[in-house]
């Protein structure tokens, strides 16, 4: 016996009655997991540098550095990069949940939650909560810097409002597939699918216009989904939006959202960690 | 008798064509400390995942505190708490925050979520560090952590599955201290443990877990006198003392037939139902025979021993059952 034994006083006085008053509590379970990603994500030096200064460094790199070869010199390949650098951003900033959800699967953390009495959904929500707050800062960053350098876009305030929405609605479904994947992947492999976000973009028309490519892409880059996402952006932000687009891309956007909330479900209830 | 809080009953599971569990039987009173002993791959973190309802079995039932882990598992998890192997707390925030955290997912009324925290950084000898993240933590502290997390919500059992393993001997028994104090408290604990001399000095009834069943159950004095009784072991000073001994002056003595001789340490181990009795013999023979014996000393059985027994034999013969 040590002499640094802890004496175990009698039970605790605030210890709640043990059939808890208050059963079901969703919202508060949503905002208690959201709260716990934020935290590590702001606490997370790479998450930080994902959120905030991979975002702007691309931007910069397309505009400043290829912009001038790429449009052969006039001014205006900004506008037509914002959009694609943007859902690249998004993206990427997204994939984290993968890693976030795989540590946790490693760490035991998820086997706790699934024991306790909480809307079991929670968790994964935490991290889409907590991931529409990073990325919403991380997109005004990258287009403040966008602004800076001289990107002009004709969007009025229904744009900008539309351009929220939609690309809300992008990173709920983005986390949503990332989370979904962090339930399955390693801790070594859930950080490699960032790289997804990063180059199946470039297979769209978010940066060069499709027919520049070879032809055998063209059947890729212009099905694609982000091909449609992207285009969506950009109709929204120079005040030209296509209806078909904007369809096309919700469809996308939607069906993968539904896919992977039925997956989530069911992969949560089925994983234990080990 | 008070009612069982754990209760299972030819509790089945497989993966695959591998059988983990073959039809296991536990039951667990109200306030016992009841450990789960065997080695690895024995079964023991598939019974705990059954009960904290992570996993399904294939066949039987089991029931925590009369609620069926798979028909009723909100009831279940509104009265079990588990830690489980590794401690699952979150690395990049402080203690207090994991403390709050737990505390805001048990529902607890938001003004006693705080006070719940300080509480228990308090019980478990935290205070201090409640402020610092749980990456510079020690072992001992984060596993300490994961208890008073787990306790956030004052669980009618609390599982815990491997508790001490890598923590170093005084981080140890100052976990087992905790451990005793939550079961005076009248929390029933089931805690799983590779380690016999866990299993010995901390539970009242423990479970032998091999090859998915249930070998051996009774308290740690009940299992060792299923293996044998305890010796007595006499020394001598040299070999030829050694041979007299078990060849003239010992003999006629009870036990000196299943005598064993250890010829490099000179010793003569006697199997022996009451060891006082054999000592006096011992001694009285040695001086009528004028015999120097240089050691005499009562060999009780381990749970090694058991556990040895009990896992070298095949696992389909009759589990011996002690006295419940």
């Amino acid at each position: 016996m040590t002499t640094t034994t802890p004496a175990a006083p009698p039970a605790a006085s605030t210890a709640p009655t043990r059939r808890s008053p208050h059963r079901h509590a969703p919202l508060r379970d949503v905002a208690t997991m959201s709260r716990r990603e934020a935290r590590r994500s702001i606490r997370s030096v790479d998450g930080i540098i994902t959120a905030f200064a991979l975002p702007v460094l691309i931007m910069v790199v397309f505009v400043v550095i290829f912009g001038g070869a790429i449009s052969g010199g006039s001014g205006s390949y900004i506008d037509y990069v914002v959009p694609g650098v943007l859902i690249m951003c998004l993206g990427m900033n997204s994939a984290t949940a993968a890693a976030a959800v795989a540590q946790d699967m490693t760490s035991g953390t998820i086997d706790r939650f699934k024991t306790l009495p909480i809307f079991s959904p929670s968790v994964l929500w935490g991290h889409v909560v907590a991931s529409v707050v990073r990325n919403l800062a991380s997109a005004v960053l990258v287009v403040l810097v966008a602004l800076a350098l001289g990107f002009r876009p004709d969007a009025g305030p229904a744009g900008w409002l539309g351009l929220v929405a939609f690309a809300t609605f992008a990173i709920v479904t983005f986390t949503w597939i990332s989370a979904v994947l962090g339930l399955v992947m390693s801790v070594d492999s859930a950080p490699s699918l960032n790289m997804l976000f990063l180059f199946v973009p470039y297979l769209s028309s978010g940066f060069v216009p499709v027919e520049t490519m070879p032809d055998w892409l063209h059947g890729f880059a212009e099905n694609q989904p982000f091909t449609p996402i992207i285009e969506t952006v950009r109709g929204l932000l120079m005040g030209n939006l296509e209806t078909s687009t904007l369809l096309v891309a919700c469809a996308w956007l939607a069906g993968f959202l539904a896919l992977s909330l039925v997956a989530g479900s069911l992969l949560y209830r089925r994983r234990t960690a080990r | 008798m008070n009612p069982p809080m754990i209760e299972t009953r030819g509790l089945r599971k497989s993966y695959g064509h591998h059988p983990v569990l073959r039809g296991v039987d536990l039951t667990v009173r109200r306030g016992e400390i009841f450990a789960l002993l065997g080695a690895n791959g024995a079964g023991k973190t598939t019974t705990v995942n059954i009960l904290t309802t992570l996993l399904r079995p294939d066949g039987g039932t089991a029931a925590v505190a009369g609620a069926d882990v798979v028909r009723e598992a909100a009831t279940v998890r509104r009265r079990i708490a588990l830690t489980g192997q590794y401690a699952s707390v979150d690395e990049f925030s402080t203690g207090t925050e994991n403390l709050v955290m737990m505390a805001d997912l048990a529902h607890l009324p938001r003004r006693a979520v705080r006070r719940r925290a300080t509480e228990l950084l308090d019980r478990f000898d935290l205070a201090d560090a409640g402020r610092r993240k749980v990456a510079t933590y020690s072992g001992g502290m984060r596993r300490r952590l994961d208890l008073a997390i787990s306790l956030v919500a004052d669980p009618d059992v609390l599982v815990l599955d491997e508790p001490t393993t890598g923590l170093d001997p005084a981080s140890r028994s100052q976990l087992w201290e905790v451990v005793r104090g939550l079961a005076a408290d009248g929390t029933t604990v089931l805690l799983t443990t590779q380690y016999l001399e866990e299993a010995d000095r901390l539970a009242d009834t423990i479970a032998v877990l091999a090859d998915g069943q249930v070998a051996a159950r009774g308290t740690a004095t009940e299992l060792k006198t299923l293996v044998s009784g305890e010796h007595v072991r006499v020394t001598f000073d040299d070999a030829t003392s050694l041979a007299t001994a078990r060849d003239v002056t010992f003999v006629g003595m009870p036990g000196l037939d299943g005598a064993e001789t250890d010829h490099r340490t000179l010793a003569l181990t006697i199997p022996s139902i009451e060891p006082v009795r054999t000592i006096r013999a011992v001694l009285d023979r040695a001086d009528a025979g004028g015999l120097a014996v240089s050691g005499v000393s009562v060999v009780k059985p381990t749970l090694d021993d058991v556990f040895l027994a009990l896992t070298q034999q095949p696992a389909h013969q009759p589990a011996p059952e002690a006295a419940r």
